[in-house]
């Protein structure tokens, strides 16, 4: 019996977590800037194994502060991936990533109150009120008089009426609604979108883009996963196409995205069509 | 924010989640009260036989339902994904499990304490002139049952056939402080009552280990 | 691709043959020992001869579940999983000790004391182990992907491994108050008795140390399988 040091040790080089994320100094390629706030993010060669099965292959990636990036591509493509990785919900198999507020580098710890995400999931507890929930997070978050702050982002969104109700009761517009008012309750320089569309009513959707436009306004980063043509793609700047866990086409911080858009929404509706 | 103040704020969901269906509660109740009266019927409960096996029957009714009530403390962050928005708020993720232990913590002692006297007239055991020892001895190995319970809870939310998994992990290792609360209760018990400054004192150091190993470790398995 | 694959092969095996054939001629002078260069013991005869691989394979046993405590903490500080392979390879080798434990003690209760079973310290705390590390083995058959089978085994089986002095002390101290028969004891223990003693669990650990290559080198022949199942599908 031969012991393999070839194979053992190719396992700890593919099993083994190579380097865990961290700081690190920005590139020198990356353009900074960008009024109000909004965090900067550099994705390098990031890796995102779940058992057998990748779903993140090296991916490298610069957003720049302000940008409002639109990520399409098929379900199992790795866009919920990528934006876990953002949330630090989850950290890359391989590879690392980085946040940068204007000059300076900021820590992971930093980053985390800065970021409102809408998921898959409402993410919102069922026996609470809608008002106890936003309370209960913001209370989180660290902000300051978290009653009054829950009693203001229930405006926007049209449930204050309904604040002492239990989320219970709340059909999946209203779901979807308070999980994004969840979201923007700590003024987040970095917003992730999951497709947050989902569930809403025309209206709501109409809303949304409204929101989203008026956030990139102010210089917050927004990255959001997006499936065909919506409404919330008025304010896109940028878009990347993601395709079995690798970037295949991206319009760049300069260019147009409309392409990439028009693109995704074509097979979109072709596979709808040929289905 | 501060672990102490984020786990406060966690431990005040909970409460107020739990006190508003009281449903986690009453079932508890209940099915500790079946457990101590089918074991009253596997022996005669005279005076002296009930001080002698009434304790341990207690603890093990507490142990049992306890492994049973702690599923759901990371069951209930499976509904619409709350453990992912508890992971994105800047706090340490130890002051997710230290909320939830508190929470589990007052939980069960609410449970044993509703119960103590149901225990007292069915088994002709004298509670009251020793209650405040009862009460230290029921505390501390709460804590134990409590800690251990909800880290382990949060190791069987994320295997298959949870609901067997969690008694199986957490017994074995709560036989220690099934055993020294025992004892510690039948010295309680005993006429006159006497406080076992040994077994106390090892629930203490028991209590100290787990609590220590839950904050090294317990964040590790919120991870995704 | 296979850039991480190197050009030179080791050609150290696992286990070489000088080394096991040490550990059996251990074994053989252990046995030789016990059962007949040891003095008969007075009261009990010659059934209290189990008593050398009864005790020594507690104290094997033992030792292999600090090994799990060490592969356990040694995973979530590294991340590497040869530390998981080393912890389940200790853990399986130590149930099988404490296996060995749990017969050998009614085989000698029985002819002794009549009784099949006695609660006695060691026997009752060999049994917690037992069922703590089988615990352990049906937790890591139920999770399926295997970086989170070893994250949660790790923390389970740090929290099992810290529980063990705690269960012998809480069994010890119990016994003391309520005293029962003892398997090992009634009798003197001669000088020859404690070498032989030590003997047997020099040999019982040298066994020890050849299972768990063993077993280590099977967990680890299994992720290399996977890990080439990985590269193809990465190449795909």
């Amino acid at each position: 019996m031969r012991w393999s040091g070839v194979a053992q040790n190719n396992c700890y080089a593919i099993w083994s977590r190579a380097e865990p994320s961290r700081v690190s100094t920005p590139l020198a390629s990356s353009p900074k800037g960008g009024p109000g706030g909004g965090l900067q993010i550099q994705f390098s060669e990031v890796e995102k194994r779940y058992g057998m099965r990748l779903a993140l292959r090296g991916v490298s990636l610069a957003i720049a502060a302000g940008e409002c990036v639109a990520l399409v591509g098929h379900n199992g493509s790795g866009k919920t991936t990528l934006l876990k990785i953002a949330a630090q919900l989850t950290r890359p198999s391989r590879g690392r990533i980085a946040f940068d507020l204007g000059e300076n580098p900021i820590s992971l710890e930093e980053v985390k109150s800065r970021v409102g995400m809408v998921g898959h999931h409402t993410l919102l507890y069922e026996e609470l009120t809608a008002e106890e929930n936003l309370i209960f997070f913001a209370k989180l978050f660290g902000l300051e008089n978290p009653a009054e702050k829950a009693r203001q982002a229930l405006q926007p969104v049209g449930l204050a009426g309904r604040a002492t109700d239990l989320v219970r009761t709340f059909s999946r517009g209203m779901r979807q609604r308070l999980s994004i008012a969840r979201a923007l309750l700590a003024s987040p320089g970095l917003l992730l979108l999951d497709e947050a569309g989902t569930g809403l009513d025309p209206e709501g959707q109409h809303w949304l883009g409204a929101t989203i436009q008026r956030l990139r306004d102010s210089g917050c980063t927004i990255l959001m996963s997006t499936h065909g043509r919506n409404e919330t793609q008025g304010a896109v700047t940028r878009a990347i196409r993601l395709a079995g866990g690798k970037i295949t086409h991206d319009s760049g911080a300069t260019g147009n995205p409309r392409e990439i858009l028009v693109m995704a929404a074509v097979r979109e509706s072709g596979e709808e069509g040929a289905s | 924010m501060t672990l102490a103040r984020a786990s406060g704020v966690i431990l005040a969901k909970e409460l107020r989640t739990e006190f508003r269906s009281r449903e986690l509660l009453g079932t508890t109740v209940v099915f500790v009260l079946i457990v101590i009266v089918l074991f009253s019927f596997t022996f005669n409960p005279t005076s002296s036989e009930s001080r002698r096996f009434g304790p341990g029957l207690l603890w093990l009714a507490f142990l049992f339902a306890g492994s049973l009530m702690l599923q759901s403390s990371f069951l209930r962050e499976q509904t619409n994904d709350t453990l992912a928005a508890l992971r994105l708020a800047p706090i340490d993720p130890f002051s997710i499990l230290a909320g939830k232990m508190a929470a589990n913590f007052l939980f069960l002692l609410l449970v044993e304490v509703i119960l103590l006297p149901v225990f007292a007239v069915l088994y002709n055991v004298a509670i009251l002139p020793v209650l405040g020892q009862l009460l230290l001895v029921l505390a501390l190995g709460t804590i134990g049952l409590a800690a251990t319970g909800t880290v382990f809870s949060a190791v069987a939310a994320q295997a298959r056939l949870r609901e067997l998994l969690l008694p199986l992990l957490l017994l074995p290792v709560l036989a220690p402080v099934l055993i020294a609360s025992t004892e510690a209760t039948i010295g309680v018990l005993r006429d006159p009552p006497e406080l076992s400054m040994v077994w106390l004192t090892f629930l203490a150091c028991f209590d100290v280990v787990f609590l220590t190993a839950a904050w090294m470790v317990g964040e590790y398995l919120l991870e995704e | 691709m296979g850039t991480e694959a190197q050009s030179e092969t080791s050609s150290r095996a696992v286990i070489s043959a000088p080394s096991v054939l040490a550990v059996f001629l251990l074994l053989a002078a252990a046995s030789y020992g016990a059962l007949i260069w040891a003095p008969t013991e007075n009261t009990m005869g010659l059934v209290q001869r189990i008593f050398y691989f009864h005790v020594s394979s507690a104290w094997t046993g033992f030792v292999s579940f600090i090994l799990v405590f060490v592969g356990s903490v040694a995973y979530l500080r590294t991340r590497a999983l040869k530390w998981d392979w080393l912890s389940v390879a200790s853990a399986e080798v130590g149930v099988a000790f404490f296996t060995i434990v749990l017969v050998t003690g009614p085989i000698w209760a029985k002819p002794v004391w009549g009784i099949w079973w006695t609660w006695d310290a060691r026997l009752t705390s060999s049994f917690l182990l037992w069922v703590l590390f089988v615990s352990y083995l049906v937790l890591r058959t139920l999770v399926d992907e295997p970086e989170r089978r070893a994250l949660v085994s790790a923390v389970f089986g740090i929290f099992a491994a810290l529980d063990i002095p705690l269960v012998y002390f809480s069994i010890w101290w119990f016994r003391t108050q309520h005293p029962q028969p003892v398997i090992g004891d009634g009798g003197s223990l001669d000088a020859r008795m404690g070498w032989v003693l030590l003997l047997c669990w020099a040999a019982t650990l040298g066994v020890m140390t050849v299972l768990i290559r063993l077993r280590y080198r099977l967990e680890a022949l299994r992720a290399e399988v996977d890990a080439y199942r990985m590269e193809a599908s990465r190449n795909a």
